[in-house]
């Protein structure tokens, strides 16, 4: 047989000396491609195009409220950090919140009336979106609260109860910040939280919690916010010292009038 | 005896009673004759309790220890303090599916399955809350009034024991539901015990059976919290009250009260009535806060995982000073000696609280010693009376609450827009000089308040009547107070420092001059009480 001759198979098909590099490049491109198809499937992003116009209303906009701290071309003083990379999601919760523009310096941004109307913000996270790429507004299933959220109070305990508490009502940091209160937080401004890591709070990423993990949380804090304390009045969830407190002034302080009428003279 | 044999005669004589009485009769003979229980009724229906609203904080603990007795009946027919995993199938949609011990498990039952558990759970935790306070409180009324003095110095070491076992059955208790919040109380007490130098860790094996948390540790405190610790507490409170009836009861005085009698009302029937109706006033305002407000939220918590620690994590009010007085410690305190390491960050407060309990329990014997007084004392004394006791009391009420305030540092810090470090370092100065400040301030005020009785006894109060005489000069009318006000403020002794004296060798040991000085150091500033020549001289 011919096609049995030992020559021709180094020189073609697929015992060519081209194949192992063909090979390589193919393996890599189908890995390589995979992954990107894997990863942009697992962002929670939408796909969002911000008009021309509508990033050019946000570029007004920041240059009249914002600038003044973030630098004109947003890239930061002495007063305020870059924004250049932080994507409109961060806009979305430090603006929504109302802790940007900031009252004053302080150890951190308060939560304050909200400054700008919905349209505005979406307008200045287009104009920083455009800047440079970065985290976009989750797609709505990712906010929905309706996810598990017996996984979702496990999260809560294992990656947010230390600052937060695990009822959610707040807790100290150090130098004067502190952990804010989660009731009633907008479902956006939670995985905005997450995703952005705004001030003292560490970035969530999805390779840390799945967009579906965040959706849990945000369903367990949904629950918390839905159903009040069984127990009656929760006396601001805090644990042990509201309690200690109110049995001191509000329980044996009755007692002890009782005491006094109980001991009173008849006059 | 002889008032048993008579009672037949004495109703003999009157017309013939009912078929009611004659049964009550016929039972009480009956029972006296076997018991002689007339003798016990006869001395407990006339003990005699003063009036007075301070003396009955012992009985709002004797009352919420009842009412913790009954709950804690209640939730042990539901609760199984095994330490076995199990998953969570019960009706709190925030745990389904959670893996967790048969004990948080169970706690989580009574709370969501079992009818009324989680009004009894709640009923049995603010009573505790409301026991540890009201002895708090009692054992503060007794200080501030000089009631551990001879002959009550027993007494005071078996309520200051009782104190320190309704903190021990509080800790157990709120470890057992095996909660989240429990289980970083256990492992601050775990820290704590192998803190201790060359046992530490052996006795935290010991205690918990394994590496902490294991699988031992909820059995084993269950075991004392419903078992070992309320049997020696009921013995404590039964001899508490049997030397109360010994002791007889402090009053405050005022005409016709002394040191040989007590003015009151006797138990039968009118304090009985009293205290009895004042049982079902503690026990409903127990069962109103109970019904109305949430206490320790164990479904908020989760199952026990040595991991995660949950922001304003506290232990209850009465172990509040313990932790707080670990927050307070400056940090990089270790000493490492031969390789070991002394968490002195720990060890410290460890020691500065063991002694400043024993200091409690110990302090009627140091107060006696050092003022030499051996007289038995049967009237309360007024706090200003007493201003270097008062002002101790101050100090120690200062040290504990500086340490108290602490456990919630990290609340005060948020709820008042504070900084954390700014609130410990503010409340190490409070629980290291606020002592000698408090101290100061208190007896300064104590003495003030002896120099205004002085004058009042003397010379009346201000009427607020200014009358001007016919040669122009002004004057402001006092009115002599009556009697019986009077009698308030003149009634109490006058002591003096010791005076060092040579043993019977003629020698002057140190230990008698550390006795004289201090004893000088309690009474050296007083303001002598009014003498009756003094209120005669004034008369005219």
């Amino acid at each position: 047989m011919a096609i049995t001759s030992p020559a021709s198979p180094r020189r073609f098909g697929r015992r060519s000396p081209l194949a192992t590099a063909a090979l390589l490049i193919v393996g890599l491109l189908a890995t390589g491609g995979a992954y990107a198809l894997a990863t942009s499937t697992a962002t929670a992003e939408t796909t969002t195009t911000h008009s021309a116009e509508m990033i050019e209303e946000g570029g007004k906009l920041f240059a009249a409220n914002c600038a003044s701290c973030h630098g004109v071309l947003a890239d930061g003083t002495a007063a305020g950090p870059s924004l250049i990379g932080v994507g409109a999601l961060a806009v979305d919760f430090q603006v929504g919140t109302g802790r940007m523009p900031m009252a004053a310096s302080g150890p951190q941004a308060e939560v304050k009336p909200v400054q700008f109307d919905q349209e505005q913000i979406d307008q200045m996270g287009a104009w920083v979106a455009s800047l440079a790429p970065g985290p976009a507004l989750p797609a709505e299933r990712y906010i929905a609260g309706d996810g598990d959220v017996a996984n979702g109070a496990e999260l809560f305990r294992i990656n947010c109860a230390m600052c937060h508490n695990v009822a959610g009502a707040g807790g100290a940091l150090t130098e004067g910040k502190y952990a804010p209160g989660l009731a009633n937080i907008d479902p956006v401004h939670v995985y905005g939280a997450m995703v952005t890591g705004p001030q003292n709070m560490p970035v969530f990423s999805d390779m840390n919690l799945t967009p579906e993990e965040k959706n849990d949380i945000i369903s367990y804090l949904r629950y918390v916010d839905e159903n009040p304390s069984v127990g009656g009045f929760d006396l601001g969830s805090l644990g042990p010292v509201s309690e200690g407190l109110f049995i001191w002034i509000f329980g044996l302080g009755a007692l002890v009038a009782v005491t006094v009428w109980l001991t009173a003279k008849s006059n | 005896m002889t008032t048993t044999t008579q009672q037949p005669t004495a109703a003999a004589t009157q017309a013939a009673p009912g078929r009611g009485m004659r049964f009550t009769g016929w039972a009480a003979n009956y029972i006296d004759e076997r018991t002689s229980a007339s003798t016990a009724v006869k001395t407990l229906g006339r003990k005699i309790f003063p009036d007075h609203w301070s003396f009955m904080l012992g009985e709002v603990a004797l009352y919420s220890f009842i009412v913790i007795l009954i709950s804690g009946t209640f939730l042990t027919f539901f609760f199984d303090p095994s330490m076995t995993e199990v998953e969570y199938e019960g009706s709190y949609v925030p745990l389904q599916g959670i893996p967790m011990s048969v004990a948080y498990h169970t706690a989580l039952d009574i709370s969501f399955e079992v009818r009324g558990g989680l009004l009894m759970r709640q009923v049995h935790h603010w009573a505790a809350l409301l026991f540890v306070a009201s002895i708090a409180l009692h054992m503060l009324r007794v200080f501030f009034t000089g009631a551990f003095r001879k002959p009550r110095e027993l007494n005071w070491v078996i309520g200051f024991l009782l104190f320190v076992m309704a903190m021990a059955l509080g800790f157990t208790g709120y470890s057992l539901p095996d909660d989240m919040l429990s289980g970083n109380g256990l492992r601050i007490i775990d820290g704590m015990i192998k803190a201790v130098p060359v046992v530490g860790a052996w006795i935290s094996f010991l205690l918990f059976g394994d590496e902490f948390p294991g699988t031992q540790i909820i059995q084993r405190l269950y075991i004392l919290h419903i078992m070992l610790l309320p049997a020696i507490t009921i013995a404590l409170i039964g001899v508490h009250m049997l030397l109360l009836i010994v002791n007889k009861h402090t009053q405050f005085a005022a005409p016709g009260r002394t040191n040989d009698n007590v003015v009151g009302a006797p138990v039968m029937p009118t304090f009985a009535a009293k205290a009895g109706g004042f049982f079902f006033i503690v026990f409903g305002t127990i069962v109103l806060i109970a019904s109305l407000f949430t206490i320790n939220p164990i479904w908020n918590y989760g199952p026990y995982d040595p991991s995660p620690v949950s922001a304003g994590t506290q232990p209850d009010w009465y172990i509040g000073f313990a932790d707080g007085a670990l927050r307070l410690m400056p940090p990089n305190l270790d000493w490492v000696i031969f390789g070991y390491t002394l968490p002195m960050g720990v060890l410290i407060p460890t020691v500065v609280l063991v002694l400043f309990l024993a200091a409690i329990a110990v302090y009627p014997f140091l107060e006696a010693w050092v003022t030499g007084d051996k007289r038995e004392h049967h009237i309360a004394e007024r706090p200003r009376n007493a201003p270097v006791r008062t002002g101790i009391g101050a100090a120690a009420i200062v040290f504990y609450c500086g340490m108290w305030a602490a456990a919630s540092s990290d609340l005060i810090a948020t709820h008042f827009r504070l900084t954390l470090e700014g609130v410990i370092h503010a409340l190490q100065f409070v629980t290291v000089v606020g002592p000698f400040i408090a101290f100061w301030i208190t007896k300064r005020v104590c003495l003030a308040l002896q120099r205004k009785d002085r004058e009042m006894a003397l010379h009346g109060f201000e009427t607020g009547r200014i009358v001007r005489l016919p040669g122009g000069e002004y004057i402001e009318v006092h009115e002599q107070l009556d009697d019986y006000e009077r009698w308030k403020l003149v009634a109490h002794d006058e002591y003096q420092p010791l005076m060092i004296r040579p043993d019977a060798n003629g020698r002057i040991t140190a230990r008698q001059r550390v006795r004289a000085g201090l004893s000088r150091w309690f009474f050296e500033d007083r303001v002598a009480p009014v003498t009756q020549r003094e209120l005669e001289e004034q008369k005219h």
